[in-house]
């Protein structure tokens, strides 16, 4: 569809690209008239609304999952209806088979995909203790016994071992104790966990969800577990909100910050009632309950929530991430999603609602985990190998359906799926280009079993505006320190090597002029070769200075980029001849 | 000296000092006139040095004898004293309240301030208006130094010498005086010389209920203007604000009067509630014990992220018409001491690459805020703990540097000096050793001889000891515009100064540590590519003198 306008989406003044709308099987894609380019996978897509005809067109606007907003106006409103049509039936599969994942094809054969799903064996790597420590050793019947009085038989199992404390974290779902039942063989297992831990007596039970839900689950026959009936296990409520909260908390958030000509006081109320960082704020103070337990008490500790799959996920994998440096590299940290998520069955499907189903299991619990560690990457900047770029591209690819990792809702799922088969895994993918993401800051000298012990202060949660503005570029900083610090330390390398370079070349130089002085015929063999060093050299020199210039790239930006424009534009309409507006404007950057 | 009848104990032992992420002190409390000293005698080093002058505000506690005097300070520090006795905790109390409240500016501490450094450089010349205006070369044609206020006669708040256009004498400029606020004509701020518009300032023109003009008035600011050309007058208050200012003898500048400008309102809060907005952005920020909603609430209800973007708003308008439109503006609230002061000296920072230099921002300082009148003695005499609220109190210079931050954070690589450089400037100017913020305006300094007297700020930040500390690692001259965004999102809290006492930094500064040890390092390898790169010309150079005979 051709003469398609792409609305600014902050804009008051209706300022518009026009371009040309392309839709393939897997992508929409919008060519502006500067010939850039906006791709837009259809698994992105979180909404499409077509809004009032206007004088200009039909307007379109369409809610991706990475938090992209794009607004365009199609001039005939036939178009638009066709788009819409299509866009909807695209953005929402009905079987996992249409998914971009299986027909994705990135030009590797089979052996090299093969190796890209064995790159993070849990049980090889992060395990390296756990084989015999998943549950404690000769008690089967037992945990037949107590997956039974569990919730969807999710019964304990650890999560991580902390080597140095010999504590454990395990993890489980909600005991059906209803009112007054009870479960020998649970109990017993609780107490082979809490006796496998040497140095401690009592395990923590914690329950991360607030009082009050876990009480209205007894009346379902659920619950939590009674102190009484269990020997040493110290209870405790943690209350992180359910799915659903968490879903409209994000909404609300997403609403406010769309808003066109926002104040900073709506800002602020709008932050403040979607409660989104409250939320944020409990995860984490859940993790480092747990953190403390093992470091500071050497206790174990079991954790659970309704299924065990959404909450406890955060919280396990957060309280390992402040636990052990291992899971703060690029590779541990894979492993980390691999075990806590991916594992233990974080139903990604239907959260990141992959197919065309129940809205209502939507929810933004991972996005959620992301943000902690993102807060804990501003705490402590130098404690993780990768940067913010490697948690933005993750969450991309949670919802793109173009890797198989994240594709279905449990193991069982997947392996039904013959996802190692048909689809490719992501993180190798994310290895070959783990230049991008390194943290040029990272100390790696730090202990392995290092804690961090990150502050909850209110003013310390920050709205993550590289997140939910990730696409709106007239936000961010105009320059970034990241980035330059990024380009000079790969510059220092390219140094580093130019100075070897450059020494053994004035060593071979200084050894053939003593050289050339005995044998003559020597020197004319060299001569030849000269000229080419030196242009080499001099193409090395130039070389040099764009690496330079880009690392230098002076930014001022543009002025159409900013909302305090609306008086300029009053006075353009009375004086239209003198003032001339777009004059250059996008043209700032050089 | 006057000091002694002031200080009843001078010495105190077994004190106890407790301050936030510290281990608490014990050692001996002594007090000076200007001073209020703890050291712990073990290793005989102070443990703390604390200018009279920086305290906002003292309470103090009893249990039993045991004494508890909490200080606040006005760069918003909260430490903690407790002193053994309660006639020496009274004591103590009541000479520090005295002594943080000395009426009479001669007695402040620059007065008795002597250097441990030598001065390389004297500040109080550092920035000349006759060097300033020769910057502006090109504005040599159209503009003039006057010294029509020489004797400060004319407006007690400008300085002796100001730059006004070449058509308009002295006799006129003292006509046009008479007809604005303050007898603050409007004089030259800015010059741009990529399309030579101009930033002027003044006073609000005194129309009254009645619309008096002057015809002076109007032929100084026309003369401003290029032919065919328009001008753009950005009044700082709302239009309901202006307008009833005409009931007090102010007021705006009437259209009819003025054909060839278009006037602009663009609100900026001012005086006490500007204070109130730091009173509670402190209070919230200290409170450590708020849950999620309740910080939030809290900042919000600060209004000063508001006030931020307002005064944002405001200077990238006046920017805007300056280098977009190509339209000349002239800038004036109701005095035009204070956020007509935070608009045009904006307006520079992101118009002009030299006041991103420290030079240059030291230049701006003195230039739109030192001698343009900003009354800092009285803007500056209480900071977030007052207790006494008195109208012309207000942290306008805090705002301006706080606006210089937001933009210095999106773009990090754009100015020459750091994070550093702007809250030393916040600290000097509400408590100094040096004269340079003493008083009002240039008249109350050259009264108080303060060139004579004290020592100026800039003799001390130019050397380059000082110089280091406050250079941004990251600087890239930059000769653009820049055009920060003012999106709520894009504008957080300055963390550097409103948390600065509440979290420990240790990790945020190891992280700058080790970014600034990159750059260095790659200057290094840079300079040893450098060197190894002729060595290598000169040998092959070497090499083909050899071969040619």
């Amino acid at each position: 569809v051709e003469q398609v306008k792409l609305l600014d989406r902050f804009s008051t003044s209706n300022k518009s690209l026009t371009g040309t709308l392309y839709l393939t099987a897997t992508h929409l894609l919008f060519i502006d008239s500067h010939q850039k380019e906006t791709w837009i996978l259809h698994h992105h897509i979180a909404s499409v609304e077509k809004l009032a005809l206007t004088t200009s067109g039909c307007p379109l606007v369409i809610q991706c999952k990475n938090f992209r907003t794009v607004h365009f106006i199609v001039p005939r409103e036939r178009d638009c209806h066709d788009i819409y049509n299509s866009l909807l039936q695209l953005s929402k599969q009905a079987k996992y088979g249409d998914l971009y994942a299986f027909s994705y094809n990135p030009k590797q054969n089979d052996s090299e995909r093969l190796q890209g799903w064995q790159l993070i064996d849990l049980l090889s790597d992060a395990n390296r203790d756990y084989k015999k420590m998943l549950v404690p050793e000769g008690y089967k019947p037992i945990i037949v016994g107590s997956s039974k009085f569990r919730s969807k038989g999710r019964f304990p199992v650890l999560s991580y071992y902390h080597q140095d404390k010999e504590a454990a974290i395990c993890r489980c779902s909600q005991p059906l104790s209803g009112f007054s039942a009870r479960c020998l063989e649970d109990e017993h297992l609780l107490q082979a966990i809490s006796k496998a831990n040497p140095v401690n007596r009592y395990m923590y039970v914690m329950d991360t969800r607030p009082k009050l839900n876990a009480m209205a689950n007894r009346a379902a026959g659920k619950g939590y577990e009674n102190e009484d009936n269990y020997s040493n296990i110290r209870f405790q409520f943690v209350g992180i909100e359910n799915i659903h909260v968490m879903r409209s908390s994000l909404q609300k958030l997403l609403e406010v910050n769309g808003t066109k000509g926002l104040s900073v006081n709506d800002f602020y109320s709008g932050l403040e009632s979607s409660g989104w960082l409250r939320h944020i704020k409990a995860v984490m103070d859940a993790a480092i309950f747990l953190a403390k337990a093992i470091t500071v008490e050497n206790a174990s500790v079991l954790v659970h929530c309704s299924d065990g799959w959404d909450r406890t996920s955060q919280v396990c994998s957060l309280g390992s991430l402040l636990l052990d440096s291992y899971y703060r590299t690029i590779k541990g940290f894979m492993v980390l999603i691999e075990k806590d998520w991916i594992s233990f069955g974080h139903k990604f499907s239907e959260r990141c609602g992959h197919l065309d189903g129940d809205p209502k299991e939507v929810s933004p619990v991972f996005t959620q985990f992301l943000e902690c560690v993102w807060h804990l990457t501003e705490q402590f900047p130098q404690a993780f190998e990768f940067s913010e770029a490697f948690l933005l591209q993750i969450h991309e690819h949670i919802h793109s359906c173009q890797f198989g990792n994240f594709l279905g809702n449990c193991q069982k799922e997947r392996e039904e799926l013959k996802l190692k088969e048909k689809t490719y895994s992501l993180w190798p993918f994310l290895l070959e280009d783990q230049k991008k993401y390194l943290n040029p800051l990272y100390s790696s000298k730090s202990h392995r079993f290092t804690v961090l012990e990150p502050n909850t202060i209110s003013f310390n949660f920050k709205f993550w505006r590289n997140m939910y503005h990730q696409f709106d570029r007239t936000l961010h900083p105009r320059q970034s320190v990241f980035n330059m610090i990024m380009n000079m330390n790969e510059q220092n390398k390219q140094l580093e090597k130019d100075i070897k370079d450059l020494e053994s070349k004035i060593k071979q130089r200084k050894n053939k002029q003593t050289d050339g002085i005995l044998t003559k015929e020597l020197l004319h063999s060299v001569h030849p070769e000269s000229p080419t060093l030196k242009t080499s050299l001099c193409f090395k020199e130039q070389t040099l200075l764009p690496v330079h210039d880009a690392l230098r790239t002076i930014e001022g930006s543009s002025l159409a980029d900013n909302r305090y424009s609306e008086y300029a534009e009053e006075f353009s309409k009375s004086e239209p001849a003198v003032v001339s507006l777009e004059y250059g404007v996008a043209r700032m950057t050089c | 000296m006057e000091f002694a009848e002031l200080i009843k104990t001078p010495r105190v032992d077994n004190v106890v000092l407790h301050r936030p992420f510290y281990p608490a002190v014990e050692g001996t409390l002594c007090l000076t006139g200007h001073h209020l000293i703890l050291s712990s005698r073990q290793d005989n080093t102070e443990e703390l040095w604390l200018l009279h002058s920086n305290i906002d505000a003292i309470d103090k506690r009893f249990v039993g004898s045991l004494g508890t005097i909490i200080i606040k300070c006005k760069d918003f520090r909260i430490i903690q004293l407790d002193i053994p006795g309660m006639e020496e905790c009274l004591n103590i109390a009541s000479s520090i309240e005295a002594l943080s409240t000395l009426d009479s500016i001669t007695l402040m501490y620059p007065f008795f301030y002597r250097p441990m450094f030598e001065v390389i450089e004297d500040g109080w010349h550092s920035f000349l208006p006759e060097q300033e205006f020769e910057l502006y070369s090109s504005a040599a044609s159209e503009w003039r130094l006057s010294y029509v206020n020489k004797e400060f006669a004319v407006c007690p708040s400008y300085p002796p010498i100001v730059t006004v256009p070449k058509s308009i004498d002295d006799e006129a400029l003292r006509k046009v005086a008479t007809f604005r606020h303050g007898g603050r004509f409007p004089v030259l701020s800015y010059y741009h010389k990529k399309n030579g518009m101009v930033i002027m300032r003044s006073g609000q023109p005194l129309t009254g209920t009645n619309g008096r003009r002057c015809k002076e008035d109007e032929k100084l600011i026309n003369a401003t203007l290029r032919a065919g050309k328009r001008g753009y007058i950005i009044d700082t208050r709302s239009l309901n604000v202006a307008q009833q200012a005409r009931a007090k003898g102010g007021g705006f500048e009437q259209e009819a009067h003025y054909p060839q400008w278009r006037r602009i309102h663009k609100s900026i809060e001012r005086y006490h509630i500007l204070q109130e907005s730091l009173i509670k952005l402190v209070e919230a920020c200290n409170d450590q014990t708020h849950n999620m909603d309740r910080w939030l609430s809290k900042l919000e209800a600060s209004n000063w992220l508001t006030h931020i973007k307002e005064i944002l708003t405001a200077a990238c308008l006046a920017a805007q018409c300056i280098d977009r439109e190509g339209a000349s503006i002239l800038i004036h609230g109701t005095e035009g001491t204070d956020s007509t002061l935070q608009v045009t000296s904006l307006a520079q920072i992101i118009l002009e690459p030299r006041s991103r230099t420290i030079r240059g921002f030291e230049a701006l300082v003195e230039r739109e805020w030192l001698q343009a009148g900003h009354p800092f003695q009285q803007r500056c005499a209480q900071s977030a703990y007052c207790n006494t609220k008195q109208k012309w109190e207000a942290p306008v210079f805090l705002l301006f540097l706080d606006c210089v931050w937001q933009i210095l954070r999106q773009f990090p690589c754009s100015f020459e000096f750091n994070e550093n450089f702007l809250i030393m400037l916040f600290e000097h100017a509400y408590a100094s050793q040096f004269g340079t913020f003493l008083g009002n305006n240039e008249s109350e300094r050259c009264k108080l001889k303060l060139q004579q007297k004290t020592m100026s700020l800039w003799s001390w930040v130019n050397q380059p000891g000082e110089l280091s500390k406050f250079t941004n690692p990251l600087f890239e001259a930059n000769n653009l515009v820049i055009w920060p965004s003012v999106a709520p999102q894009s504008l957080p809290l300055w963390e550097g100064i409103f948390l600065r006492w509440n979290r420990s930094s240790k990790y945020l500064d190891e992280a700058y540590e080790e970014m600034v040890n990159i750059i260095e390092y790659n200057k290094e390898l840079q300079a040893k590519v450098n060197i190894l790169r002729r060595q290598l010309a000169e040998l092959e150079t070497e090499d083909g003198m050899q071969e040619s005979p």
